[in-house]
């Protein structure tokens, strides 16, 4: 009997075409020593650290931030008593923007996707007896990293945990925020500049930091391709890099602050080999290209974790199983951190239920299943190995590309990565609508006029009213003289480029707000102004 | 019958929220089908949204808002379009749309809602008979 031909197609959609399987022919070309290699041993294919998992367990990110400081503060707790074991904080959007609570642009967002901070004491209220000493922390703060970061110092200090001591991830990458995202204020010049403030002053002061976390996740969300994924996340990361390097900075300075988060969709063979590609790519360009000396310039950090974009809002307890995988593609692949999405997230920020759920699935798979044993499971698999050859191929392809245009930022400026974005995500949502790619019990197998109901999170729309009082007790109470003469000297650090940081620590300290600080900077470095780019 | 001129849709991105992979997309197949695309870009008022709907004589207001701030806005909107003269230009909103929030929005005065994980086909289909309602000239 002859087999059946189908339809279906099997490959993945940065080019490559899959076998029905892989054998010893296709690891032929791979030398081991030479192309591969022991895990913690160059060119760190099988991982960055030789013991992996075993040494370092992957640090769980669990989004999280709501409403006021206290009620961040309250979920936190929940999830330090179930296991937590380092925070990510998510900042409303007016905080992202740099307004106050009491600013009218500010008036329906305040709380909602995040907590709002409007001044110091909010930072206090998240982190109160919290020791910054033990902890690591990540905040999603790209335009105001400078701020945040002063913030967190400045608990820090009030708490006696000195500088060299706290370890923090800010994202701090505003190139990706001009491509997708769109929490930008300032004209990218600029904006590049603040990165760069903060890549230094960590690395003379926080030795523990990681000031930039480029985002390139976000990209993938956003319509890009695995390829296109590591390719341009790792042109961003070169244009902080060169800028670094320009303003005199040493490469082996610089390469250990930067650090990467990641996106993954289902298939987590096409994820592990991804992961292992970058590894590659990023150890063997900051060597020959940027003449790394230092190998821990070498190690690419990765955090990986799920878009939004492959859950569902229908059968919604289905998008625990897609995040599983994710999961699945992070542990196999060797990344230092994961952060899944919660089940309910296609509906609103998460319950305190899904995000425990979350959490527990990284806690069964790392500690019930032990996946993590061993570096690098699927290593020397026919597959896997092909499969992360193939991808490097594909990814060094999509750097060309960008080069050709004169990197990141021209190629950001000129729309090329937007455009393909857009592309991207328009011609995987027609595969969607057409049935090509599946989604369990939404696009097909779907159960129809059956609903399943979940308990969401709830906005209090009261939370402006309760953050304008204690905004304004702040103000009453801060001395005000000081915070006039710490925001003309954040202008004229502005203005004369020196470092920003120091002078936005005095600021923070002396309990300026985000918006009167931001407006400082606005008044500098003037505001974006967006092309329509699709 | 003289000749219609496509339907304008003006695509918008009201509030703070900078998550604007959902109106491109539509956008584009907005385009494939034959409309107009007016696009405000980020972070809009509803002030300048019904500024550009005048300005741009749309038959059409497409909104896309993940922030969850789409109660509000979208009263806002309303209440901004009656006193301008454009209660006849009908909204449709997309998104991070919970279920139960579908019949408030309608009773706001919203004409339809495509929340997230809507196909993209249904997007367009509804856009183009609640845009066809409006007189066109």
């Amino acid at each position: 009997m002859s087999e059946k031909k189908e339809a279906k197609k099997y490959g993945f959609d940065w080019g490559l075409e899959l076998k029905p399987v892989y054998k010893p022919e296709d690891l032929k070309a791979i030398e081991y020593e030479k192309d591969i290699g022991n895990p913690g041993d160059y060119p760190f294919i099988r991982g960055t650290f030789p013991l992996m998992y075993r040494s370092r367990p992957p640090l769980h990110r669990i989004y999280s931030g709501f409403l006021s400081g206290e009620d961040t503060h309250a979920r936190l707790r929940y999830l330090f008593e179930r296991g937590m074991t380092t925070m990510s904080i998510a900042l409303d959007l007016p905080t992202q923007l740099g307004l106050d609570s009491d600013d009218p642009r500010a008036e329906d967002e305040v709380g909602r996707i995040g907590v709002a901070i409007d001044t110091l004491q909010d930072m206090e209220d998240v982190l109160k007896g919290i020791d910054l000493g033990k902890v690591s922390t990540n905040i999603t703060i790209n335009a105001l990293a400078p701020i945040l970061l002063s913030m967190y110092v400045a608990v820090g200090e009030k708490q006696g945990v000195g500088k060299n001591q706290i370890n923090i991830v800010t994202q701090n990458d505003i190139l990706k925020e001009y491509v997708v995202r769109g929490a930008w204020i300032f004209p990218p010049k600029p904006a590049l500049r603040t990165t760069v403030d903060v890549i230094e002053y960590c690395a003379k002061e926080i030795p523990k930091a990681s000031p930039v976390s480029v985002a390139a996740g976000h990209i993938r969300s956003s319509g890009a391709n695995a390829a296109q994924e590591i390719g341009w996340g790792f042109e961003i990361a070169f244009a902080y890099l060169q800028a670094a390097l320009e303003r005199g900075m040493d490469v082996d300075q610089v390469a250990s602050f930067i650090t990467f988060t990641f996106h993954n969709k289902l298939n987590f063979f096409e994820e592990a080999a991804k992961y292992r590609a970058a590894r590659r790519i990023w150890a063997k360009l900051l060597k020959e290209r940027f003449g790394a000396k230092n190998p821990r310039s070498l190690l690419l950090r990765s955090f990986g974790g799920g878009g939004m974009e492959e859950l569902t809002m229908q059968e919604p307890l289905n998008n625990i199983i897609r995040e599983t995988c994710v999961a699945l593609g992070c542990i196999l692949g060797g990344v230092q951190g994961i952060g899944l999405c919660c089940y309910d997230e296609a509906y609103t920020i998460p319950s305190p239920e899904a995000q425990l759920i979350q959490m527990r699935t990284v806690q069964i798979l790392m500690e019930e299943a032990n996946l993590g044993d061993v570096a690098d499971p699927l290593g020397g698999s026919y597959y896997i190995e092909r499969l992360t050859t193939e991808l490097e191929k594909a990814i060094l392809a999509v750097m060309e590309e960008v080069e050709k245009v004169g990197g990141a930022v021209k190629a950001i400026e000129n729309g090329l990565i937007q455009r393909i974005c857009a592309r991207g995500a328009y011609e995987r949502q027609k595969q969607i609508d057409r049935g090509e790619k599946v989604w369990v019990g939404a696009n097909k197998y779907a159960s129809e006029g059956q609903e399943w109901d979940v308990q969401l999170h709830e906005y209090d729309p009261s939370i402006r009213e309760r953050q304008i009082k204690k905004l304004n007790k702040v103000r009453k109470e801060r001395d005000n003289a000081k915070v006039e003469r710490c925001l003309q000297e954040l202008k004229r650090a502005a203005e004369s480029g020196i470092n920003m940081v120091p002078f936005t620590l005095e600021a923070v300290k002396a309990y300026a707000t985000i918006g009167e600080m931001t407006g400082v900077l606005r008044g500098v470095f003037g505001e974006f102004k967006e092309p329509a780019v699709f | 019958m003289s000749q219609r001129r496509p339907i304008r849709v003006l695509m918008g991105k009201p509030g703070l929220d900078g998550h604007d992979v959902g109106a491109k997309i539509v956008s584009m197949a907005l385009r494939d089908r034959g409309m107009e695309i007016i696009y405000t870009g980020l972070h809009t008022t509803v002030e300048q949204i019904a500024q550009i709907a005048i300005q741009e004589d749309v038959d059409v207001i497409g909104l896309s808002i993940l922030s969850g701030a789409h109660l509000p806005i979208a009263q806002k909107l309303i209440r901004k379009l009656k006193e301008k003269g454009l209660a006849d230009v009908p909204v449709v909103m997309g998104g991070v749309i919970p279920k139960k929030d579908i019949p408030v929005l309608k009773e706001y005065g919203i004409a339809g809602v495509c929340p997230f994980s809507t196909p993209l086909t249904e997007v367009v289909e509804t856009i183009f008979k609640i845009a066809s309602t409006r007189k066109r000239t």
